[in-house]
């Protein structure tokens, strides 16, 4: 079994580019060039240089000691959140804006949720000195405000998405549209594993140096490549599929993909996709996605921004549905009690998103000498407000 | 011989009409029907209403998530047009996006429009070779024409590749844009439409984005065999009663 995309753009039943035709030469030329502009060796030593200098790679892969002992087993942290700009997001921006710039593109689109993937957008556009638009739903301008005011720094203009529901879903269609009217000069980097081919294979491949580094370190650190486990939480699911990418076919490693329960999976204010979704259409990808009966994509609900969104990237699609991936859900409570853990047994502030893939261990016992790494895809910088509301601190 | 064919060989500029069905109210759809065939509309495009449009502006985006909230479904779009073929003989299209139409089983929708006497489908986010491969022996089936857009960025290529699998007309998009965001044409228009009109297609074009009066009209049609007016007619909606549907109508051609 296969789990990389093929030819035609597919994961198993899952991929393709539902997109209208007004945007099929814009997705055309990426696709045409993507691979090609990846392999040239001018754009790996740029990529790498960017990499190694501006961002601060390798990330650490730190074993959490206080939290092993806790769990009895063996986890290791993959340090995203040291990344510049404070999570994962920035490996793939600096990828896509090296081949945005290869493609002579000048002007930049991103969509946001949270703000995490415009900030790390607007950071390459100011590095690169190209102009930077980024779409945002109303009610997330208003609910993530210093993000906002951190892409105005870089200097980029935060457009509001008034429509719909006015939150990343939105953002992500007025995205679409701007490069709908703009077919010439602009690239869209979209931020997440998901959209139209080659978009989620493209995005996957510059988040794959996460499962590269963890493959090496441990080598280094422990003398052996694989680990047993490999956990990562999931909203569209671009640091999931980095996390997976160099393990999905070493058969002895089990991957665990951790969506967001919200209030709970019968609340009706959720976000775990694998198990309310539904196979269909959404932002130009085939995947799983929470829609209603007559086919309407429904909004969906966490606590946290980032993991907000009703569908799923089309390869974690395949992973659940080939049974490849263990799928599970976390509520916001049980995120938010393991965020503070992580904060009180190792000193680290995790994204609220992050602290979702922590909350396993409450729920899934592993062996004393498992090895299990985890992503810690982003710090809780951004989150504050939410913890301190949360906990009243 | 499907109504649409019959309609492309009148030896006249067409004039086709989109609205969002459900907009402005839930039961509205076939007196809006009726009266655009009353007024002399040529052919009409029955939106199906999408929670998330993607090739459409803020009017048709608006006119369909107050369509849904006013309860729009396949289901009740279908029932409302039980009865449309006794009184209605004009060619009748629905404009919908791809997911409700998967949700309801593709081969489900076909049939159902084949039995409602709908003479096509314009889907603008199914791709060409995805219908080619998986779709269109069931589109054959029930008789329906499938309608592809181009657009200005198209390659010739690709629209003679477009042109080979149609088999009613060619939407040709008139610029580079979602709906409802041109304000009349200028010479890249102007140029646009004589290059395709020069390809010598199989299929007529009817142009639609950025139609919304007289001028346009005209202008839009001196080369392409009919234009869609949509966010205009949308607009015109919102302030005014179905009955008055004739007013706007005169106003175009």
């Amino acid at each position: 079994m296969s789990y990389n995309v093929n030819e035609k753009g597919y994961y198993g039943e899952f991929g393709g580019a539902y997109i209208p035709e007004m945007l099929y030469p814009n997705v055309e030329e990426l696709r045409q060039n993507y691979l090609k502009i990846m392999a040239e060796s001018s754009f790996k030593e740029e990529f790498d240089q960017l990499l190694k200098d501006y961002v601060g790679r390798p990330s650490p892969l730190y074993l959490a000691k206080r939290l092993s002992e806790k769990y009895n087993t063996n986890i290791y942290l993959k340090r995203e959140d040291l990344n510049h700009t404070g999570a994962h997001k920035i490996n793939n921006t600096i990828g896509q804006i090296l081949v945005a710039k290869r493609l002579g593109k000048h002007r930049i689109i991103a969509e946001t949720g949270a703000g995490q993937h415009g900030v790390a957008t607007a950071t390459v556009c100011a590095l690169m000195g190209l102009e930077c638009i980024v779409y945002m739903g109303e009610i997330d301008i208003a609910r993530q405000a210093p993000n906002v005011a951190r892409m105005k720094m870089l200097g980029a203009k935060v457009v509001p998405a008034l429509s719909g529901s006015r939150t990343l879903k939105d953002a992500t269609n007025e995205a679409i549209r701007d490069w709908i009217n703009h077919p010439v000069d602009t690239h869209y980097i979209i931020g997440s594993a998901i959209g139209p081919h080659p978009y989620p294979d493209m995005v996957t491949r510059f988040q794959s140096v996460i499962s590269e580094e963890i493959k090496w370190q441990l080598k280094e650190q422990l003398g052996r490549e694989n680990p047993d486990y490999v956990v990562a939480c999931i909203g569209g699911g671009s640091n999931a599929a980095g996390t997976y990418y160099h393990f999905l076919h070493e058969e002895a490693v089990q991957i665990i993909a951790v969506e967001a329960a919200g209030l709970g999976i019968d609340s009706g204010e959720s976000a775990a996709t694998s198990v309310l979704g539904k196979e269909g259409i959404i932002h130009g990808c085939k995947t799983l996605l929470m829609q209603t009966k007559d086919g309407q994509i429904t909004e969906p609900y966490s606590i946290s921004a980032g993991l907000d969104y009703p569908g799923v990237g089309p390869m974690h699609a395949h992973l659940s549905k080939t049974g490849r991936a263990e799928f599970m859900s976390i509520t916001d409570a049980d995120a938010m009690k393991a965020g503070l853990e992580l904060c009180q047994l190792e000193g680290i502030i995790p994204a609220i998103e992050t602290a979702h893939a922590l909350a396993i261990f409450e729920y899934k016992k592993f062996k004393k000498d498992d090895l299990v790494v985890v992503s810690l895809s982003g710090r809780g910088d951004k989150d504050l407000n939410t913890y301190i509301d949360y906990f009243k601190l | 011989m499907n109504r649409i064919q019959q309609k492309l060989q009148e030896n006249k500029k067409l004039l086709s009409i989109y609205f969002t069905a459900g907009y402005p109210n839930l039961n509205d759809t076939v007196s809006i029907i009726q009266n655009l065939e009353k007024s002399g509309v040529d052919m009409i495009e029955i939106g199906l209403p999408f929670s998330d449009p993607l090739a459409d502006g803020p009017t048709i985006q608006a006119s369909s998530t107050e369509a849904l909230k006013n309860g729009m479904t396949t289901e009740i779009l279908f029932n409302q047009l039980k009865d449309i073929r006794k009184t209605v003989d004009i060619p009748l299209i629905i404009m919908g996006y791809f997911n409700p139409m998967l949700q309801f089983g593709v081969e489900a929708f076909c049939k159902k429009c084949h039995e409602l006497g709908i003479d096509g489908l314009i889907i603008p986010d199914l791709p060409v070779d995805v219908y080619k491969d998986d779709y269109q022996k069931t589109f054959e089936k029930y008789g329906l024409i499938n309608v592809f857009l181009i657009t200005p960025q198209t390659s010739n290529e690709r629209i003679e590749f477009i042109d080979s699998i149609s088999n009613g007309f060619i939407y040709m998009v008139s610029s580079s844009s979602v709906t409802g965001s041109q304000s009349g044409f200028g010479d890249n228009q102007n140029h646009y439409f004589e290059r395709i009109s020069n390809m010598d297609l199989k299929n007529p074009q009817i142009v639609g984005f950025g139609i919304n009066n007289n001028a346009t009209f005209n202008q839009a049609t001196q080369y392409a065999k009919g234009a869609i007016i949509g966010s205009a007619f949308i607009k015109f909606l919102t302030n005014h009663s179905v009955g008055e549907i004739n007013k706007f109508i005169t106003s175009i051609r």
